[in-house]
């Protein structure tokens, strides 16, 4: 048996035909679209690098079935930029040496654009923390991580952004 | 894991039917289930996906004062409904307490009740667990078991609950609403989850092709809102399963307590709902001393299992937390750190 799925990745319509029920979204935008973006680390919900926003919201694409999400709205790393420019959570990673080895980055930048678009944080360096604990990274840095997302935020307040999602 | 048939019904009753058939399952977020399933721990052959089913989305007041939660509201939702919060606080902090946001944003209530156990033995298919087959021993008991149950386990299994949702909500007197083959039953969730015994392979009272349609919290429940709180004891900071968590919630009137809840979580293979504690706080002034008495009350039946005679004094300590905690009334807002110990108790000794 096969099933035919319809997602928008990124703004654009793409139709997969799944000869498998088991494919994880994670697989599937990184097996069958080739958004190799989204990273796998755990493969089970324990580490955020396989984060996207699916119908607006975060989630771990590692433990979302593909074909449950049938009509769904996919964002990746790859959709954040535009025409060019960084999206300002990219721009502030950057400018905040918020990585090191960056497997983790795509997973915690994402993270970061849902946590601004949740505005349950605030600008509370604490509630961020708690916010972002979702997303762990080896090389452990934190520290340009709460920066970047605080100051993404700001300026995403400033400028009036619109979220990509 | 296992290749898996796949359908997606589209009312409660094509649903039930589906499930009914053996080897099925239902699918919510999956946030539990395709974990298990890639550790080949469960192996169901056909996957009956619940996650769009009309009718189980709302949080819904009832005219007799009861509030209704439909059974695939995800945790992230419940937990940031304005109403919800204001009158249910300790469940909201104990939602916000577990997991992530992005398992939050997608775990559903019905998945969050029934997501099995975190023991490793269980998680693990070289290892016997009787829970996993049934008659094959348990690892656990002479193996790594610090993290395992003090009350109501059994030699066939010590393993515990994981759900921090259910703790306050047993101790609100929830009812979980099931529609099944056999039509539509209600059940307290004190008595949803089963104790291991003889048949720790049984979970929970469904039967097969029973679903989850809803939670409700009766009448009366939110009066408790003005002194409820969650604690949760963690290995780290955030991000981890409780190693013992406590839901206290204290109805006030002048200086006494009229009425209290207690419930205590990671102790058991279910929430654990303290009867004996809430009986000795009924009546009481809200003083440390009462609150200790409590505290010991809710352990009196506890024994280790193992390496775990720790986890009895920690609980007693983090349910008189707790306590005094509700005592001090709910914040505000939830705190930073939703449900962590190490916040100072307004006006009282760190250590009381
Ligand atoms: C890394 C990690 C950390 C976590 N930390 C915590 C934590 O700290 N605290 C905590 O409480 N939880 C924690 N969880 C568990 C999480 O809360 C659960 O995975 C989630 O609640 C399950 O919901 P779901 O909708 O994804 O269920 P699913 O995975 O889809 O289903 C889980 C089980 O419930 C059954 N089911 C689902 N819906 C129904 C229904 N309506 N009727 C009958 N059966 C149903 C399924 O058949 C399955 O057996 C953690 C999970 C992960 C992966
Ligand atoms: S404690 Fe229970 S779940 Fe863990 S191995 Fe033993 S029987 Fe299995
Ligand atoms: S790869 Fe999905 S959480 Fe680690
Ligand atoms: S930058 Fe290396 S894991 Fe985070």
């Amino acid at each position: 048996m096969s099933w035919s799925i319809t997602l928008t990745v990124n703004g654009e319509p793409r139709r997969v035909e799944l000869d498998d029920p088991r494919v994880t979204l994670l697989d599937l935008l990184r097996e069958r679209l080739d958004l190799t973006g989204s990273k796998k680390g755990c493969d089970r919900g324990q580490c955020g690098a396989c984060t996207v926003l699916l119908d607006g919201r975060r989630v771990n694409s590692c433990l979302a079935l593909a074909i449950s999400h049938d009509g769904a709205e996919v964002v990746t790393i790859e959709g954040l930029a535009r025409d060019g420019a960084l999206h300002p959570v990219q721009a502030a990673f950057i400018e905040h040496d918020a990585f090191q080895c960056g497997y983790c980055t795509p997973g915690q930048i994402m993270s970061a654009v849902g946590l601004i678009g949740e505005g349950q944080a605030g600008d509370d360096p604490e509630r961020v923390r708690e916010g972002m604990s979702g997303n762990l990274c080896r090389c452990a840095a934190y520290k340009g991580i709460t920066e970047a997302v605080l100051e993404a935020q700001r300026r995403m307040g400033q400028d009036g952004w619109e979220e990509a999602a | 894991m296992n290749r898996f048939d796949y359908l997606r019904p589209s009312t409660v009753a094509e649903a039930v039917a589906a499930a009914s058939v053996p080897g099925s399952a239902y699918l919510a977020a999956g946030t539990n289930l395709l974990d298990l399933m890639k550790g080949g721990v469960v192996r169901p052959e056909r996957l009956v996906d619940v996650s769009r089913l009309p009718g189980l989305d709302g949080i819904e007041a009832l005219p007799d004062g009861a509030l209704r939660i439909g059974a695939r509201v995800r945790n992230a939702d419940l937990a940031h409904d304005r109403d919800f919060a204001r009158r249910f606080p300790a469940v909201a902090e104990a939602l916000l307490s577990g997991a992530s946001a992005q398992l939050r944003n997608a775990a559903t209530v019905g998945g969050n009740l029934l997501q099995r156990t975190r023991c490793a033995y269980f998680y693990d298919p070289a290892s016997a667990c009787n829970k996993r087959e049934p008659g094959a021993g348990c690892d656990a008991l002479e193996g790594e078991n610090r993290l395992h149950a003090v009350l109501g386990w059994s030699e066939r299994c010590i393993a515990t609950h994981p759900s921090d949702f259910c703790v306050p909500l047993v101790a609100l007197g929830a009812i979980v609403e099931i529609e099944g083959p056999a039509g539509r039953r209600e059940v307290p969730l004190e008595e949803f989850h089963l104790l291991p015994g003889e048949t720790p392979e049984r979970e929970s009272v469904l039967a097969p092709g029973e679903l989850v349609v809803a939670l409700r919290l009766p009448p009366g429940a939110d009066a408790f809102a003005a002194h409820a709180r969650y604690v949760k004891l963690r290995e780290r900071t955030s991000y981890a399963f409780a190693v013992v968590s406590a839901a206290a919630m204290l109805r006030m009137e002048g200086g006494t307590i009229a009425e209290a809840r207690l419930a205590l979580g990671g102790v058991a293979l279910k929430p654990w709902r303290a009867r004996e504690a809430e009986a000795v706080l009924a009546g009481a002034r809200p003083e440390a001393a009462t609150f200790r008495r409590a505290a010991e009350a809710a352990l009196e039946g506890a024994r280790p299992s193992g390496e775990n005679g720790f986890k009895i004094e920690l609980a007693r300590r983090i349910a008189a937390r707790a306590l005094a905690l509700a005592a001090a009334g709910t914040p505000e807002r939830i705190p930073a750190l939703p449900a962590s110990p190490m916040a100072p108790v307004s006006g009282g000794a760190l250590h009381g």
